[in-house]
């Protein structure tokens, strides 16, 4: 089936001059400019500081910016059919089934008064007409399938029961348990630690590379980007400012990446001044 | 300047007892910067706050500036050693200026010409005067964190505890916070301390560093060994190679290490 | 070259406007303003705030100006006109003894204000002092002083106003008593409880850092964290305090005939509701009006004070 996937020629996802604004006192307020980009079976890395709009770029390909926020594009299309024409209930089948996402925290995302396994089971119902026994089975396939050890214990834990790095697991298990094409993962690993990351990470290259998805990475960790995913696209004030693959980003040629790269603090670098990024308005523009 | 003999701090009661920091034995000497570092539960900012006086359920030997400190503080403590908290959102009163901000400690021990140690304390940390009457609603994640900084100055203490003070600051503001430190440091001869879980920060900062991994001290080492890589502990050894970036191989071979 | 000449160099001064609203003042007096304009002009997009702003203001405008606004004296009786409907000469007709209600109600706009303000002026603030403490300190302090609360709160506050004045007698001062007495645990529940919101925060922990006494603490970081929870709580009560005045004025527990207090005024009207309805209507549409501006303004209150809009 992957295999079958792998051949498909249409890209994953179009974006074509993305723009989404939100009303404020002053007039609208645009939080993504104009972001365009294809994405084919592959993991796309944004990378953007706060404020940069790589949280809404991904949300707005759900459609899941709420109100009063506008999203307008030129064109939104997921394996060629546009989403910004389509109608809410198509939306709401394409949400989850064929388009999953997984947030930073699953404190937050998960509900806290159901048991993870009810959980994962139910979102498979959703997605399929199967029964109970049946979305229970493949939720414990699930739980086995993110590397964790006791299917059939966890699976009657509750959210607060469960440590950082496992709930996102069980998070991951539940929106890929529909088997969807495009992953899109908003800073899924920022608020674990740092050996609890790799192991998640590991698990998301797994899968994605089993199942043939593409993925969209959005984080502030540009080194973390740089090693995991195989583009990158680097966001500042809601515009692309450089896109490359992952191997040369070293060779970035746009000075935001370039003074992004050189005030990170490396550790085998001397201790001194790290130089700070000055912010060209040059880069408001395009 | 700061000794910690076998400090151990337990959380909660019997069975639910929880032990953060299991017999901890360290040492800064004065004008050195330290860095405690950990990942999530390892006890490092526990260490710290039993040290700043936060925290009184500890047992064991804390020093600071040679006179042994007992659970409760004196208040001439709080003049010797302060502290910078993580999150720059949470550490400034929402309701006060930066003025009422600065002022307060200055009013606690009486010291007089709070009007020209507060400009001389924003100018410290490169705010200027014209920030002075600011709510934090007002001001960047960088300049609260560079206005916590100023408070804690504003006593002119010789140890500065840090408690991951760029975590929730972007990479570019990090940069300039770091650079801050370290200027500050030299100009005023600080002892400081960073908890932090970013190696890369340490190296930059810092000139040893320990590391802890849950409650207990597993290796000290110079920052110079550090950036050679030349650890000698497993634990370790996994966190470095965690800090480097995603590697596929690499992530298989983790462990848990109790 | 120009013919006029007045201030040529000297840039043209900012308006208040742009001095409320710099985004960098000068003094602290600049600030704490430049702050309340800005919950005003967030206020006043309100519009039903607004109006229950209004309709406050318009309560003590009238209370304070009854002898003036008032066509008759509200203790006049004209017996010949007894039970008149609204009219030309009596706006909102006559009660039982020819007293002109519009003139009663206008005077009693006084006795109203004087219940709210007072129960405002005491409740709030031994519920703010009761529950910042019980929850700053935890521990025995705050079981004792919330097993109080319990106490105080069960005591329903009719029954109470009851014991009172059948111990002091009745009248609109031990009304005003009753009620303050059995209104503070609300306040003091909603001040513990945003006390032991705050009470872990960073900011908290840096005043201790610097070492801050626990009453410096609580009086300069925690009450105005509390303060706009209370307020918000205050004014939403005012309706509920209001009603329970005018309950006891209608039990004949609070004020006295002739006062013109408008509970009182339901209760001698209640005979002649069927044919003279405007003598028990009249004064119950007053109590209707005063409460629901008292809650519409409440409302816009929460929304601008309510510290997550921060």
């Amino acid at each position: 089936m992957a295999n079958q996937k792998m051949a498909d020629a249409t890209p994953l996802l179009e974006v074509s001059n993305l723009r989404v604004a939100f009303p404020t006192r002053t007039g609208m307020a645009e939080a993504v400019r104009g972001v365009s980009f294809t994405l084919g079976r592959e993991k796309l890395g944004i990378v953007g500081e706060s404020g940069s709009g790589k949280s809404m770029t991904g949300r707005s390909i759900l459609r899941l910016v709420p109100a009063p926020g506008r999203v307008t594009a030129d064109r939104l299309a997921f394996n060629g059919e546009d989403l910004l024409a389509a109608s809410p209930r198509r939306l709401r089948d394409i949400r989850g089934r064929r388009i999953a996402m997984v947030m930073q925290d699953p404190k937050y995302s998960l509900n806290p008064v159901m048991t993870v396994g009810r959980q994962i089971a139910e979102a498979y119902r959703v997605h399929s007409k199967a029964g109970a026994a049946e979305a229970k089975r493949r939720a414990l396939e699930m739980l086995a399938a993110v590397r964790i050890r006791d299917p059939e214990r966890v699976y009657d834990r509750y959210p607060h029961e469960v440590s950082g790095g496992m709930g996102q697991r069980i998070m991951i298990a539940m929106m890929l348990i529909p088997d969807p094409d495009l992953l899109i993962a908003d800073e899924p690993t920022s608020a674990l630690d740092v050996t609890v990351q790799m192991q998640v990470l590991a698990i998301l290259d797994d899968l994605c590379s089993q199942r043939g998805m593409g993925m969209i990475f959005v984080s502030h960790d540009l080194n973390l980007v740089a090693s995991f995913c195989d583009r990158i696209l680097i966001m500042y004030a809601g515009r692309v400012v450089e896109s490359c693959r992952a191997s040369e980003l070293h060779a970035a040629t746009h000075p935001y990446t370039r003074g992004l790269l050189a005030s990170l603090p490396r550790i085998d670098e001397p201790p001194g001044d790290l130089p700070v990024l000055s912010r060209d308005p040059m880069w408001l523009e395009a | 300047m700061i000794d910690i003999r076998n400090l151990r701090v337990r959380f909660g009661q019997g069975a639910d007892a929880v032990t953060a920091v299991d017999g901890v034995t360290l040492s800064v000497r004065e004008g050195e910067s330290f860095g405690l570092v950990g990942e999530s539960g390892s006890g490092k900012s526990t260490v710290l706050r039993a040290v700043s006086g936060l925290n009184d359920e500890w047992t064991g030997r804390i020093a600071v500036a040679g006179a042994e400190q007992g659970p409760r503080r004196q208040t001439g403590f709080y003049k010797l050693c302060q502290m910078v908290f993580q999150d720059p959102y949470g550490s400034l009163h929402p309701r006060h200026t930066v003025d009422r901000i600065l002022a307060e400690p200055i009013a606690i021990h009486g010291l007089g010409d709070a009007n020209a140690r507060i400009d001389r304390v924003l100018r410290d940390v490169g705010l200027g005067p014209a920030f002075r009457f600011r709510y934090p609603h007002q001001l960047s994640g960088g300049q609260r964190q560079r206005v916590a900084i100023a408070r804690a100055l504003v006593l002119e203490p010789q140890v500065l505890l840090l408690d991951e003070p760029t975590s929730a600051l972007d990479v570019s503001v990090q940069a300039e916070i770091l650079n801050l430190l370290r200027r500050l440091r030299a100009e005023h001869g600080l002892t400081l301390v960073l908890v932090t879980h970013n190696l890369a920060v340490v190296a930059n900062l810092c000139d040893r560093l320990a590391v802890m991994n849950r409650g207990r001290l597993v290796e000290e080492m110079s920052v110079e060994e550090l950036r050679r890589g030349a650890a000698r502990q497993p634990y370790t050894l996994q966190l470095l190679r965690a800090s480097q970036g995603y590697d596929r191989a690499t992530a298989e071979s983790f462990r848990d290490y109790a | 070259m120009t013919a006029r000449t007045d201030t040529p160099s000297a840039p043209r001064p900012a308006g208040w406007r742009d001095w409320l609203t710099t985004d960098t003042p000068h003094s602290r007096a600049q600030a704490r303003l430049g702050r309340a304009w800005a919950g005003w002009t967030a206020f006043r997009r309100n519009r039903l705030a607004v109006a229950g702003l209004l309709i406050v203001l318009a309560l003590v405008v009238v209370a304070a100006l009854a002898p003036v606004l008032a066509p008759h004296h509200p203790y006049a009786q004209d017996l010949n006109n007894r039970l008149m409907p609204p009219s030309a000469a009596h706006w909102l007709g006559t009660d039982a003894f020819g007293r002109d209600i519009l003139s009663r109600l206008i005077h009693g706009a006084r006795l109203t204000l004087m219940i709210v303000a007072l129960v405002a002026a005491t409740a709030p603030l031994a519920g703010l002092v009761i529950g910042t403490a019980a929850g700053y300190f935890g521990g025995w302090v705050d079981t004792v002083l919330m097993r109080i609360t319990d106490i105080a709160l069960a005591f329903p506050k009719l029954i109470l106003a009851l014991a009172f004045v059948a111990a002091l007698g009745p009248g609109i001062e031990n009304a005003v008593i009753a009620i303050a007495i059995t209104s503070w645990p609300p306040y003091a529940r909603i001040a513990r409880a945003e006390t032991l919101t705050v009470r872990r925060s960073d900011f908290i922990s840096a005043a201790r850092l610097q070492g801050a006494s626990s009453l410096r603490i609580i009086l300069g970081h925690i009450m105005p964290l509390c303060i706009a929870s209370l307020i918000v709580r205050t004014t939403l009560d005012m309706a509920g305090v209001i009603l329970t005045a005018a309950g006891l004025g209608f039990l004949g527990l609070g004020a006295q005939p002739p006062l013109p207090e408008w509970g009182a005024m339901i209760a001698s009207g209640r005979q002649y509701v069927l044919e003279q309805w405007w003598v028990a209507a009249m004064p119950g549409l007053a109590i209707f009006i005063v409460s629901l501006g008292f809650n519409l303004l409440g409302d816009g209150l929460r929304d601008v004070l309510d510290p997550k809009g921060d």
